[in-house]
């Protein structure tokens, strides 16, 4: 049984007429958040609901997260669909404006990531389901004058022996009547629509190109604008000349903004050729030294050097002066862009009364804040229209909201409704990328093999320090910078450990990257554990087996993929086999690569072996999906991408020089998804986390080269 | 300027040097059509010419002469094309934005090889990136496509 409170929901009676309206009130911990900021918790006007079921027996759900491929279009549906009984083929979904009831259950903000939309709204879309269902039979009920719970509902129509009414036809009646104060959700031996491999619900639109991304959104009298941004982090405006880029024909304005200036134009390509022909002068300031072979350089320095403790038990020292064998290895990773396919945008129509937003976005309250920061409205009075995101991988979901903030500029100085559009060179040059990274790890084996001590030193910029999201940095410790490392099962069974973390400050923006630390600490862990594994002349399986003891689900998947990939016999010819395992937002992920080598050196991954434990997956074959492109996604920083800055200046700028994995590239990814009725995970980036080291653990398998340094290139 | 759009003739009055892909997103609203790189990198763009697989963004909309253009706007009314038909079957798209031009990549490749092996795949479309990934599942869907075509 499931208990509703008043707080959690509010019938809309303002609605009558237009169906049922299922509306939830703020969350709790969003409630809290707005009271001790001194805000009131808004009551719930529509259409901040959650569900609308229609005379016409259509049944409208509101996402309170972005679609941005992970296929919550589909998953969120079928979470309500589960408890509502309703017909498939009638759902229509949308996405919810940005609104306090529609604040992450966890997080406290109205924002897509960390993999979380799934485990974190399982509970209330089915509470939403059910609650409409309880509503329609009990008016269904009445109307019939007979026991509710004599009637049984399918596909959307409620059944009293041979009699029918469908769900559009009390649906009315349904939402006069007073909501359930609790509701029962159905236990998983009775789901019938959760766990179902099931097709998504934005296929069509977006194979007919019917689908609206924000770069696609028109209406009369929008402009487009393209930014001349600084040429080096931190660099400013010190004047410009205009008169040729005015002088294309299209374009409007030509304004200064924070971020640098903006061409406004009638369409794309004026606004292009007007930049192009802009002239500006930059002071470029400190931003002019960075240069990432000497930043590479001074981290390998700080790496020798004590940092700011995150885990100490032991003595680590002491523990590696007295071990049989020691290891010490350095693994270091560049920058990386997050490259979606379509480039950043954010389209804004501003006038005294109103901000309107139209973009792709995974942080509608804090672009909603930004926004009415920058243009002195409060945030009800700035309203977004989320539209698909062409990808996100963290990057739409920035905490200083600088794309939607300058398109507010825009719109603030230009005086007329734009869309700011990015170039590709634009998003590649314009930062928040994946930090730099430097390990150093030290570790010792005892006589019989078996790891006894191991120190470990990260170095790199800190993705939540100067955000709204600072507070969660607790002495000197980012926890971005070091989850998968502190908190990895390998360090179980060691006694003497210790994890210390560097952050030099830099100019260079950084920000989350699909599965965010475990980019890097994964690699790290993975690959020591594989080199301790042959110093101590051990199968890396067996090897990993002895440290996991205690992990019985780290090692089913371990097994599976194991056995799935052939481990115990010799590989082919020419074909080299690797193995990881780690777990990241909430999930656990095995996988086992198979590697060649062409004659011109380049490493080829023919297959991967994928095994995976999230908890209840709802959706199998869009999880399916999310595993295969988690593994592509890491693949492009496993083989080739990197990011390099010169002079200030970020040296690649479009696919040409910032290489991404391709259709030839691409393994064949067997998924195998283990059932586990394990608290539920995430998956839209756990995958992505042990590729590159399961990929270098097979290279290393296959040509005794152990590369530690990525992207990998064998010498 | 005078071009044939998905079967229409339409009347547009591009600035000089202007490429394909601005004439049908901004001068006509086809936004189906997606911009990605700009330098015919990623295949985003992809639109036919006259049945031909063509990168919008680097062919000036004066060069496109008289030769039929099809967008995925006109590739079927309904979502119906073999193509995009396979798509649907094996649940190909993620985020989506790259779909337009995967689905006008892959029906050339279709109309010229009608069953192309898993290398004649890869060689065609290696030219389309996929951000999310999807690459296993629109090489199995090019196969279905095959199969749907044949069936027809």
């Amino acid at each position: 049984m499931s208990s509703l409170s008043r707080r959690e929901f509010l019938r809309s009676s303002a609605m009558s007429g237009a169906g049922l309206v299922i509306a939830f009130h703020v969350p709790r911990r969003a409630e809290a958040l707005l009271l001790a900021a001194g805000k009131k918790v808004p009551a719930l006007p529509p259409p901040n609901a959650f569900l609308r079921i229609g005379a016409d027996d259509s049944v409208t759900i509101v996402l309170a997260h972005s679609e941005m491929g992970q296929s919550i279009w589909t998953t969120l549906p079928m979470l309500v669909a589960e408890e509502l009984e309703c017909d498939w083929s009638k759902i229509r979904v949308e996405n919810a404006p940005a609104a306090p009831p529609y604040f992450h259950t966890g997080f406290g903000a109205q924002m897509t990531g960390g993999s979380s939309t799934t485990w974190s709204e399982f509970d209330r879309y089915r509470k939403v389901g059910a609650m409409a269902r309880e509503m329609l039979v009990r008016a269904a009920a009445q109307k019939w004058k007979v026991d509710p719970k004599k009637l049984k509902v399918e596909k959307g129509v409620i059944l009293n022996g041979a009699e029918r009414l469908s769900f559009g036809s009390v649906a009315e009646a349904a939402q006069a009547l007073p909501p359930p104060t609790e509701v029962t959700l159905k236990p998983p031996s009775k789901w019938t629509v959760i766990g179902k491999p099931t097709r998504r619900l934005d296929s069509l639109a977006k194979i007919t190109g019917k689908a609206e991304f924000g770069i696609d959104v028109k209406f009369p009298g929008l402009r487009t604008a393209l930014v001349s941004r600084a040429p080096v982090f931190g660099a400013t405006v010190k004047s410009f000349d205009a008169s040729k880029a005015k002088a294309v024909p299209g374009v409007e304005a030509v304004v200064q903004v924070p971020s640098g200036v903006a061409v406004v134009a009638s369409h794309f390509f004026a606004a292009q050729e007007g930049r192009d022909g802009l002239q500006v002068e930059w002071d470029l300031g400190p931003g002019r030294e960075v240069d990432t072979t000497r930043l590479l350089a001074s981290y390998r320095d700080l790496a020798q050097k004590p940092g700011a403790v995150a885990l100490d038990k032991g003595n680590a020292d002491a523990a590696l002066g007295k071990a049989a064998k020691r290891l010490v290895a350095e693994y270091d990773f560049p920058y990386l862009a997050h490259a979606m396919m379509e480039p950043l945008n954010c389209t804004v129509k501003l006038d005294k009364e109103r901000c309107e937003i139209w973009t792709g976005t995974q942080f509608q309250t804090g672009d909603q804040m930004a926004a009415a920061k920058i243009t002195g409205l409060k945030p009800e009075q700035v309203s977004i229209h989320t539209t698909f995101l062409g990808g996100g991988f963290g990057r739409r979901a920035n905490p200083n909201s600088d794309f939607v903030s300058e398109a507010v500029q825009v719109a603030k100085a230009s005086g007329v409704p734009v869309k700011v559009v990015w170039t590709r060179e634009d998003d590649m040059h314009g930062g928040y990328f994946r930090p730099m990274y430097v390990h150093r790890v030290e570790t010792g084996l005892d006589a019989k093999g078996r790891p006894v001590a191991w120190k470990h030193t990260i170095v790199g910029q800190s993705i939540l320090a100067g955000t709204p999201f600072a507070s969660m940095v607790k002495n000197q410790i980012d926890e971005t910078s070091v989850e998968g490392v502190v908190d990895s099962p390998y360090l179980d069974p060691i006694a003497a450990k210790k994890v210390m973390l560097h952050t030099p400050q830099g100019l260079v923006p950084v920000l989350w990257w699909r599965s965010v630390g475990n980019t890097h600490t994964a690699f790290a862990m993975e690959s020591m554990v594989d080199e301790l594994a042959h110093a101590a002349g051990k199968d890396p399986l067996a090897f990993r087996r002895a440290l996991l003891a205690g992990k019985p689900r780290h090692l089913k998947l371990l097994e599976l993929v194991a056995e799935k990939g052939g481990w115990g016999s010799p590989a082919p010819a020419g074909v080299g086999r690797g193995l990881a395992v780690h777990a990241s937002f909430g999930s656990i992920v095995a996988q086992l690569a198979e590697v060649r080598v062409d004659k011109d050196k380049r490493i080829r991954v023919q297959r991967v072996v994928c095994a995976v434990d999230c908890g209840t997956a709802v959706n199998p074959l869009s999880l399916e999906a999310q595993v295969q492109g988690s593994i592509a996604y890491g693949l492009g920083p496993t083989l080739s991408s990197a990011l390099s800055i010169k002079e200030g200046e970020v040296q690649q700028g479009n696919f040409n020089d910032y290489k991404v994995l391709r259709m030839n590239e691409m393994p064949k990814v067997e998924v195998h998804i283990v059932p586990s009725t394990a608290k539920m995970g995430g998956i839209g980036e756990p995958a992505t986390a042990p590729i590159n080291a399961a990929v270098a653990n097979a290279v290393f398998a296959l040509t005794g080269q152990r590369l530690r340094s990525l992207p990998l290139t064998l010498a | 300027m005078k071009l044939v759009v998905n079967g229409k003739a339409v009347e547009v009055n591009p600035p000089e040097g202007m490429p394909l892909l601005w004439v049908l997103r901004d001068l006509l609203g086809l936004t189906g059509t997606k911009f990605g790189c700009g330098v015919a990198q990623c295949g985003a763009c992809t639109v036919h010419l006259d049945g031909e697989a063509v990168r919008s963004c680097i062919v000036p909309v004066a060069a496109v002469g008289d030769r039929k253009i099809t967008t995925i706007e006109g590739l079927s009314p309904d979502g119906s094309h073999p193509v995009q038909r396979a798509w649907t079957e094996v649940d190909v798209v993620q985020c989506g934005y790259c779909q337009s031009g995967q689905i006008m990549a892959a029906a050339a490749l279709l109309a010229a090889n009608p069953s192309p092996s898993d290398s004649d795949i890869d060689a065609t479309m290696s030219g389309n990136l996929c951000r999310c990934g999807a690459y296993q599942r629109i090489r199995e869907a090019v196969h279905r496509a095959a199969g749907l075509r044949a069936q027809r």
